[in-house]
């Protein structure tokens, strides 16, 4: 065993990992409920992936459109998801984020205005009506910056570039601590806290062509599994159908979805608007069907129906993989989106500020004046740790986990706009019921031997005489996933990908970096690895075992949603000898009252609300 | 596709050197892909920060020939082929490591400013009011990535090391941002002039010029603050009609129901 008394450890009742919108949101209501709060982050303070979001937070604020209330948001929620969503969260969800959107403007969040001087709601894919609070197309941003403005003031301690290897328990099987590395020096670090709060984001760095950065390692996936949680609907992994796909050096890079919340035309190499073609039954009711129909819409009339640029993101990803498998992609081999056609130059440039400056830099071109080129880029988890849905806490006792992290709210798909107001709702509750826990609990003691074998674990790769280079193993990682786990799935695909994967993980038992511990990102890269083959391995299994397709998990040699499929969500745990479990879970019935709404038609649902204000009034 | 030839920063704060890198440089590459190739290929533990590969975050910030930028929106092709590129850390905090500076007091100077201080009254149960035109040179403060560029090149900070006599560009507009935001009612004018040292800045605009974000630092957000700093302490007539009448509240937007 190692001499742990040189480590320095530190005390909390509450630690959050990751500082993100859900990171930071949990550790604000934490501090607010009394908790002597941390927060551990792997980047600099505000560097965390929310700060990318672009297009906005979907709230039913009807700050726009008056008919919007939480029951219709939910409705959109769960048909988007289709209907595999957590029903609970889906319903809290709705409900809360306008109160958690209007607080975010009281710590300073400043959003584009209405006319009336209230918070600006703009279209986007699924929402019936505006619904997206925003400001230009830097909406994350503003987010993350109110909340860590916000934050500083609140008595929060943030341990900046510091990334978290395994978790601690005590003898009743409640997590206790976690061990951390200082990137600077590469000293560890020993947490000890009450609970623990999850707010790691995703794992879409397993894939060559993703919007996600390198912090996107999966790594509260791989805590949490290894340490007893379960991870639940890994198979959904949303590519966003927009992302940039020209020169290759920027590939995957996010193209938001306000391009076409503000009127955004998809063009294949024929100039037709293809997506007319791809509209789905559920779907056909709501969604234009001439381009004289959209074009009412884009003008502003309130009862005209939807283009059909804004379906779901997994319907509009799988048309232009489509378009291009028939041979009408783009020069590039992805699709046109054309703004320039649809809004005037100075419009652009105000309500898509860093998309004109994005394209203008990176590949050299003006959106006012010619059509940008994307791709479907890998971008987000619907997946991950499964959660109690009122108290977000795993089956970790002391464990809670909130955002990309936490599995459940989003169902097969994830509506654009749900994820960030997503962050505040489950942020704020998470926080909320780990302070409360931790309220209850004392500190405990850690398992010294655990811990010695974290910290060796970490160093081996360091001291080892030679090995393999992280760099090319992640590199092979990303091309497996590309390859045999992308966006349209075969049995035969996935069989083989998992064993590719298995390849990998033997060699990554013997990664060497280079050089010393102080700020070594390749000791860094390799640290991650173990993360991102947990997470990859669960991807590609629950992805075998879905024999149907829905949303975001599309299997060629299943079409089609299969109805029995919708009883049961894919849970993952670890078993013994190092095995990974998989089952069928069945779901709870919802609630009766959630399902009538969620499956009300459109026209009644909207009666029923407008029924509901009159009786209110008067 | 070509090779070309770069020189890299490496090492420490006190012990560092210059190492001649060359590699391969693909169409489309902006200079953080270079380092991110030479990092996979030879150099390994070669640190520098980034995030968002799209000009969002202000991670990569680095000095590159000698120009502060941000390293993930430089473009290969802006410079010769035959040219060497240099790259070295921001020359105003310390060297971690490589590319990899301490900014850490940058943080502390957050700290010390005011937060928001919303006017009570102006809370409806739609939220708070305020138009867009009111909003719109608060929003422009808002746009700031804090990649510090501006932090770097200001020559108080920079050449004249005085951290601890002036926060800096970046906090300038941090208070410009909650100063001119419509609802706010905090006063941050004696701390200005005493705490933040907005009479140190003499309006040389670097910092407005090395912006990513294209935020009119001085001429928006500085010189105004300035101003307002000088109406309160410096202009005989503003003293006298305070002796006589009392300190001026902000005036706040009216409440259109």
């Amino acid at each position: 065993m190692l001499d742990l008394s040189e480590i320095k450890i530190i005390e909390h009742d509450v630690l959050v990992v990751g500082a993100g919108g859900a990171g930071l949101s949990a550790a604000i209501e934490a501090s607010a409920q009394g908790a002597s709060t941390g927060i551990v982050m792997k980047s600099l303070l505000g560097k965390a992936h929310t700060v990318m979001a672009e297009g906005g937070m979907a709230a039913a604020l009807a700050n726009v459109d008056e008919r919007d209330h939480w029951k219709i948001h939910f409705r959109d929620t769960m048909r988007g998801g289709k209907f595999l969503n957590d029903w609970r969260m889906a319903e809290l969800h709705a409900k809360m984020a306008p109160d958690r959107v209007r607080l975010l403007e009281e710590w300073g969040a400043v959003f584009d205005r209405t006319k009336n001087g209230l918070i600006n709601q703009r279209n986007f894919g699924g929402h019936r009506y505006p619904r997206l609070a925003h400001v230009g197309d830097r909406t994350g941003l503003e987010m993350i910056r109110t909340l860590q403005d916000h934050g500083i003031h609140q008595g929060i301690q943030a341990y900046m570039e510091c990334t978290a290897l395994d978790l601690l328990k005590n003898e009743d099987g409640s997590v206790c601590g976690i061990v951390c590395m200082w990137r600077e020096t590469g000293a560890f670090t020993i947490f000890k806290a009450k609970s623990i709060i999850f707010a790691t984001g995703g794992g879409g760095k397993a894939w060559e062509v993703t919007s996600n950065s390198w912090e996107y390692t999966g790594d509260g996936y791989a805590l949490a599994y290894e340490a007893g949680a379960e991870l639940m609907d890994m198979e959904f992994n949303q590519f966003h159908p927009t992302g940039m796909i020209w020169p290759l050096s920027v590939k995957g890079i996010l193209v938001t979805e306000s391009v076409r919340g503000e009127g955004g035309l998809l063009l294949n190499s024929k100039g037709e608007r293809f997506m007319f073609n791809y509209i789905p039954d559920r779907f056909k009711s709501e969604t234009a069907e001439t381009e004289e129909e959209a074009a009412k819409w884009l003008a502003g009339d309130p009862n005209a129906k939807r283009p059909p640029e804004l379906l779901t993101r997994d319907v509009v990803a799988r048309a232009i993989n489509e378009e291009v498998k028939a041979g009408r992609g783009s020069k590039h081999g992805g699709a046109y989106l054309n703004i320039a056609t649809q809004r005037s130059a100075e419009d652009i440039k105000k309500k898509l500020p860093s998309m004109y400056h994005q394209f203008k830099v990176l590949a050299e071109l003006d959106i006012t004046k010619e059509p940008m080129e994307v791709g479907p880029t890998c971008h987000y988890f619907m997946g991950g740790i499964k959660v109690d849905s009122n108290t977000t806490m795993t089956a970790v006792p002391g464990l809670f986990a909130c955002g990309e992290c936490a599995a459940g709210l989003h169902g097969a798909n994830r509506l654009g706009g749900n994820s960030l107001s997503d962050l505040l709702v489950f942020g704020y509750l998470s926080g909320k019921n780990a302070a409360e826990y931790a309220k209850k609990t004392g500190h405990s003691d850690f398992d010294k031997e655990h811990a010695s074998k974290i910290i060796r674990s970490a160093t081996s790769i360091l001291n080892r005489e030679k090995g393999e280079n992280p760099y090319l193993l992640h590199e092979q990682l990303e091309g497996t996933m590309q390859k045999y786990v992308g966006i349209i799935r075969t049995k035969d695909d996935l069989e083989a990908g998992i064993q590719e994967l298995d390849k990998l993980k033997e060699a990554s038992k013997n990664v060497k970096a280079k050089g010393a511990s102080q700020f070594n990102p390749g000791w860094h890269e390799a640290l991650a690895l173990r993360n991102l083959l947990i997470v990859s391995e669960a991807v590609a299994k629950a992805a075998l075992i879905r024999e149907e397709s829905r949303g975001a998990h599309t299997r060629a040699d299943f079409p089609g949603e299969q109805a029995d499929w919708l009883k049961y969500n894919i849970v993952i745990s670890k078993g013994d000898n190092e095995k990974m479990l998989l089952s069928k879970l069945e779901r709870s019935h919802p609630d009766s009252e959630l399902e009538r709404i969620a499956k009300s038609t459109i026209e009644d649902l909207e009666q029923e609300v407008q029924q509901e204000r009159t009786n209110m009034n008067s | 596709m070509s090779k070309r030839k770069f020189r890299i920063y490496r090492g420490e704060q006190e012990h560092g050197e210059l190492v001649n890198y060359e590699t391969e440089v693909k169409e489309g590459m902006v200079v953080l892909d270079v380092i991110h190739k030479i990092q996979a290929e030879t150099a390994n533990d070669l640190a520098i920060r980034w995030n968002c590969k799209a000009g969002k975050c202000g991670s990569c910030s680095v000095e590159i020939n000698g120009k502060p930028k941000l390293s993930c929106m430089t473009r290969m092709n802006e410079y010769s082929e035959d040219e060497t590129i240099t790259v070295t850390p921001l020359k105003t905090f310390p060297v971690i490591k490589d590319l990899v500076t301490d900014v850490s007091w940058n943080y502390t100077q957050n700290e010390r400013i005011k937060p928001l201080k919303l006017a009570p009254a102006a809370k409806t149960e739609k939220g708070y009011v305020m138009y867009q035109k009111d909003v719109d040179r608060v929003q422009e403060f808002r746009k700031c990535i804090e990649c510090y560029l501006c932090q770097n090149v200001c020559h108080i900070l920079r050449d004249h090391d005085k951290k601890d006599e002036f926060i800096g560009p970046r906090f300038m507009i941090r208070v410009a941002g909650l100063e001119m935001h419509p609802l706010d009612i905090e006063d941050r004018i004696p701390e200005l002039k005493e705490d933040y040292g907005s009479g140190m800045c003499n309006i040389t605009r670097c910092c407005t010029t090395v912006c990513p974000e294209h935020i009119n630092i001085t001429d928006n957000g500085i010189i105004p603050l300035k101003e307002r700093v000088v109406d309160r302490y410096y202009d005989p007539l503003t003293i006298l009609w305070r002796k006589f009448f009392g300190r001026k509240k902000k005036k706040l937007p009216p409440i259109k129901k």
